[in-house]
């Protein structure tokens, strides 16, 4: 792959943003070069998207400088930036899908005469754009008739023609087949030859490695690392994206239990297109973790387990009993809670108060003709909140007005409330504070102990490997491997993550 | 962190605060507005219509608010009306009142039923899934009543518009049983929790086990029964059905007094009491105009500057502002 010269295109110098105190970007500086197809990679909440932001505009930083060409820009929006020529390509098309492929290209910028579309001259230029990108459509149908993938290089092609000299990329390869992901790498090459430079977020590795030249890193809001794509194998990759290299030896994994009674067992359990089918035994008083990159099928596995995504293949059998696990509220008679990734939007209800939060789900099993009292509210909200130490202890704030640790214990109480067989926790440590974090790794463990199921999907691999006694490693929508006792480590996870499909075969 | 426990304000002053303003300006172009007096066993005066006139609308509202705090809403109101007073003028005069008064509610159930089907288990949007009945129930009503006004004479039925419960007109005493009625089933219950969690934040609810559909179902079902009920009370008063007049451009008034009483059109809290008291304000000023002597069509833009005072209220900027000058006077 060529080198990418040495001049570089775009440069931000020491960003920084904070969101109400919680630090978003800490002192990031990122570097792209003209002709150079850039990965921008990172976990969740990495910082990703907030560099984006920032850098297009569309939201403001709070420090650093941004170079483009030499020269100190300062865009306050996205038109601003697009006119300086940075354009940013979302993983949903913001283009008009009723509008035809030519409106959608010209959009803002009709060829006119006396105040007049030239509907004539407009398809022509169209079909000149987008034949430069190899793709054959009929620019007069609406783009809604096209698929995703055309769709993306239609709004990259306008991004392009309205003289981009900067193309981010935001995730245009999550919907894509493999076909469809063929296409827009060619695209993207083809604009590497003329000199745009491309920053290109992606969670899929092949594919950083299919089409990359170099990659830079975000973990916890700060840059992790950035080199040539040749200067960095898999495992460092990976490596630099889940956490530090760290010594084995300074984590004290609980003594290896062997686990009790068998809670659930899942086999060929799956559904097409969200999770290959997989096996799964839980057992009381055993933690269960799911370790992979974003969009392994971590997620996916847990909200299958608990029937929020219901499954089309394989059986489930619960405490001896066949589960089809249709529904959230048939796990949840059978003893089952489920704390979402996407705490704010899945998890709590914002508006209602503490109190409510918490006995939801308790409610939800008991029915609707089954209230409980007031009194009773009143009861377990104050239990909850003593043992949990949720603060501040008033059980009728809004739970949105809480921090976000606060917030997720709460969650944790709602479904400790309905005292469960089995606890399915996704990320239960992420975006919150230090103090709050150990408390909920202590409370997982104490909750094990007691003889509780736990299956936990989290990206905090030191972490993991400290409570649980089995990781299931996922990768590309499928369970790759099962690790327990001494295999169980940071590092056999990681080998586990990077191994790609040809070096495993 | 503050020492000061955050506190909701007390809701519904404002809505009461209102109420009596609007009563206190009756009072003021019609000084006799508050003069009750009894006759033939049964209370009279502009106070006493207010609330006869508002019943329709209060039992209307009774519905939509359980509707609207699931982030619905419900446009066929009007037309369930309309069908609901089709079937009973159609049956009374040669059905005993039970079964006119089954066949009218149990209409409204089904109505209500379809839509709550639409919405819930095919994932229509429930503005355009409600249009469909808004538009086709008034079909409905007027093969009912095959294109003509239908007049009953049955003193049964019209009991429900002429009568008299202890002095007072039975539609204000159906309105607020039903109120009664409604607040036992929600608040009696664990439903007005579950409703004020999904319509707030549906996925997080039913993540947490809750039969967001069968709730959703629930509150439509209700929402045409009450029509169906203000239907029936409408065709009462009248003694008669008029398929294109009855409950039109109710369903309108009905979202007002929700919106009125507080509840947003984004979901989650709601309170039953002040969507009535809501209908009440619309009621009260409907009565102002007419008794004011003003000609009844300005009762059309009072009403939309009345819209306007409350969504000012509500809006978020609005309150943001208010916050930012009381700041700076400070």
């Amino acid at each position: 792959m060529d080198q990418p010269q040495a001049s570089p295109l775009l440069t931000a110098t020491g960003f920084c943003k904070s969101f109400a105190g919680f630090v978003a970007l800490d002192h990031v500086d990122f570097t792209l070069h003209a002709g150079e197809i850039h990965a921008l990679l990172g976990e969740n909440g990495a910082g990703k998207s907030t560099l984006i932001k920032t850098m297009t505009g569309v939201v403001q930083r709070d420090a650093g400088s941004l170079t483009l060409n030499g020269e100190e820009i300062a865009p306050h929006s996205a038109k601003e930036a697009a006119k300086a020529g940075i354009a940013t390509v979302y993983q949903e098309v913001n283009l008009a899908p009723n509008l035809s492929v030519a409106q959608n290209l010209f959009l803002g910028r009709q060829p006119t005469r006396l105040g007049f579309v030239r509907e004539g001259e407009m398809r022509r230029r169209a079909r000149a754009l987008v034949a430069e990108f190899g793709l054959d459509v009929d620019v007069s149908l609406p783009l809604e008739r096209y698929s995703v993938a055309v769709q993306h290089i239609v709004a990259i092609a306008r991004a392009v023609d309205l003289s981009a000299r900067v193309l981010i990329l935001d995730e245009p390869t999550a919907s894509l087949d493999a076909h469809e992901v063929e296409v827009l790498f060619a695209v993207m090459r083809q604009l590497r030859a003329r000199g745009i430079g491309i920053v290109f977020v992606t969670h899929f590795l092949d594919q950083v490695y299919a089409v990359c030249d170099r990659i830079t890193v975000l973990r916890n809001g700060r840059l992790a690392g950035t080199a040539a794509v040749a200067d960095m194998p898999r495992m460092d990759l990976v490596t630099m994206m889940l956490g530090h290299e760290l010594s084995e030896a300074t984590h004290v994994r609980p003594p290896h239990r062997e686990g009790g009674e068998t809670l659930a067992i899942f086999s060929g359990f799956g559904k097409a297109g969200y999770v290959e089918p997989f096996d799964l035994t839980l057992q009381k008083g055993r933690v269960v973790g799911l370790a992979g990159l974003l969009g392994s099928g971590r997620t996916e596995t847990a909200r299958l387990v608990f029937g929020a995504e219901r499954a089309d293949h394989g059986s489930a059998t619960v405490a001896g009993r066949e589960a089809k696990l249709a529904s959230p509220g048939e796990a949840l008679r059978l003893g089952f809670g489920y704390c979402p990734e996407e705490r704010k939007t899945e998890g709590i209800v914002a508006e209602l108060s503490v109190r409510e939060n918490i006995v939801l789900a308790l409610q939800a099993r008991r029915g609707v003709l089954k209230p409980l009292s007031r009194r009773e509210q009143d009861a377990i909200a104050r239990r909850f909140i003593e043992l949990l130490d949720i603060r501040p202890p008033d059980p009728e704030r809004p739970i949105g007005l809480l921090s976000g640790g606060n917030q997720q214990k709460a969650l944790l109480a709602r479904w400790l409330a309905t005292e469960p067989r089995l606890l399915i926790l996704d990320e239960p440590t992420r975006g919150i504070d230090v103090g709050a974090h150990a408390e909920i790794i202590q409370l997982i463990r104490k909750l094990c102990a007691e003889g509780m199921a736990l299956l936990i999907v989290s990206s905090e691999l030191e972490e993991i490997v400290t409570y649980a006694d089995e990781v299931i490693v996922l990768r590309d929508r499928a369970h790759v491997a099962r690790l327990t006792g001494d295999a169980l480590s940071v590092s056999g996870i990681l080998g586990a993550i990077a191994a790609d499909a040809s070096q495993a075969a | 962190m503050s020492a000061m426990p955050f506190r909701l304000p007390r809701i519904g002053t404002s809505q009461v605060a209102a109420l009596l303003a609007i009563l206190a300006m009756n009072w003021l172009v019609s000084p006799q507005f508050f003069e009750i007096r009894l006759q033939d066993g049964r209370l009279f005066g502009s106070l006493i219509d207010v609330l006869n006139r508002g019943a329709p609308v209060a039992l209307l509202s009774l519905g939509m608010v359980l509707v609207v705090a699931m982030r619905g809403i419900d446009l066929s109101v009007g037309a369930v009306m309309a069908i609901a007073g089709a079937i009973a003028a159609s049956l009374a005069d040669s059905h005993s009142l039970p079964v006119v008064l089954a066949a009218a509610l149990g209409a409204g159930l089904l109505c209500g039923l379809w839509n709550g089907i639409l919405v819930a288990v095919f994932g229509i949007q429930p503005i355009v899934a409600t249009l469909i009945l808004m538009v086709a129930g008034r079909g409905i009503a007027q093969l009912i009543t095959e294109g003509r006004i239908v007049t009953f004479t049955s003193p049964s039925l019209a009991w429900f518009g002429g009568g008299s419960v202890l002095g007072l007109p039975p539609p204000v005493v159906l309105t607020l049983a039903m109120l009664v009625l409604t607040l036992v089933i929600v608040r009696g219950t664990a439903l007005g929790l579950l409703i004020e969690a999904t319509g707030a934040n549906a996925k997080a609810s039913a993540l947490a086990g809750v039969g967001t559909r069968l709730i959703t179902i629930a509150t439509y079902v209700w929402c045409g029964l009450c029509a169906a009920l203000a239907g029936v009370v409408a065709a009462a008063d009248i003694l008669g059905a008029d398929a294109n007049n009855a409950g039109l451009w109710l369903e309108l008034d009905a979202i007002l007094a929700v919106v009125i009483g507080g509840t947003s059109l984004l979901g989650g809290r709601f309170s039953l009491v002040l969507a009535v008291v809501g209908a009440l304000i619309i009621q009260a000023m409907n009565t102002g105009i007419l008794l004011s002597g003003f000609p009844p069509e300005t009762n059309l833009i009072v009403k939309a500057m009345v819209v306007l005072a409350v969504l000012l209220a509500q809006s978020p900027r609005l309150s943001g502002l208010a916050t930012f000058l009381r700041g700076k006077s400070r």
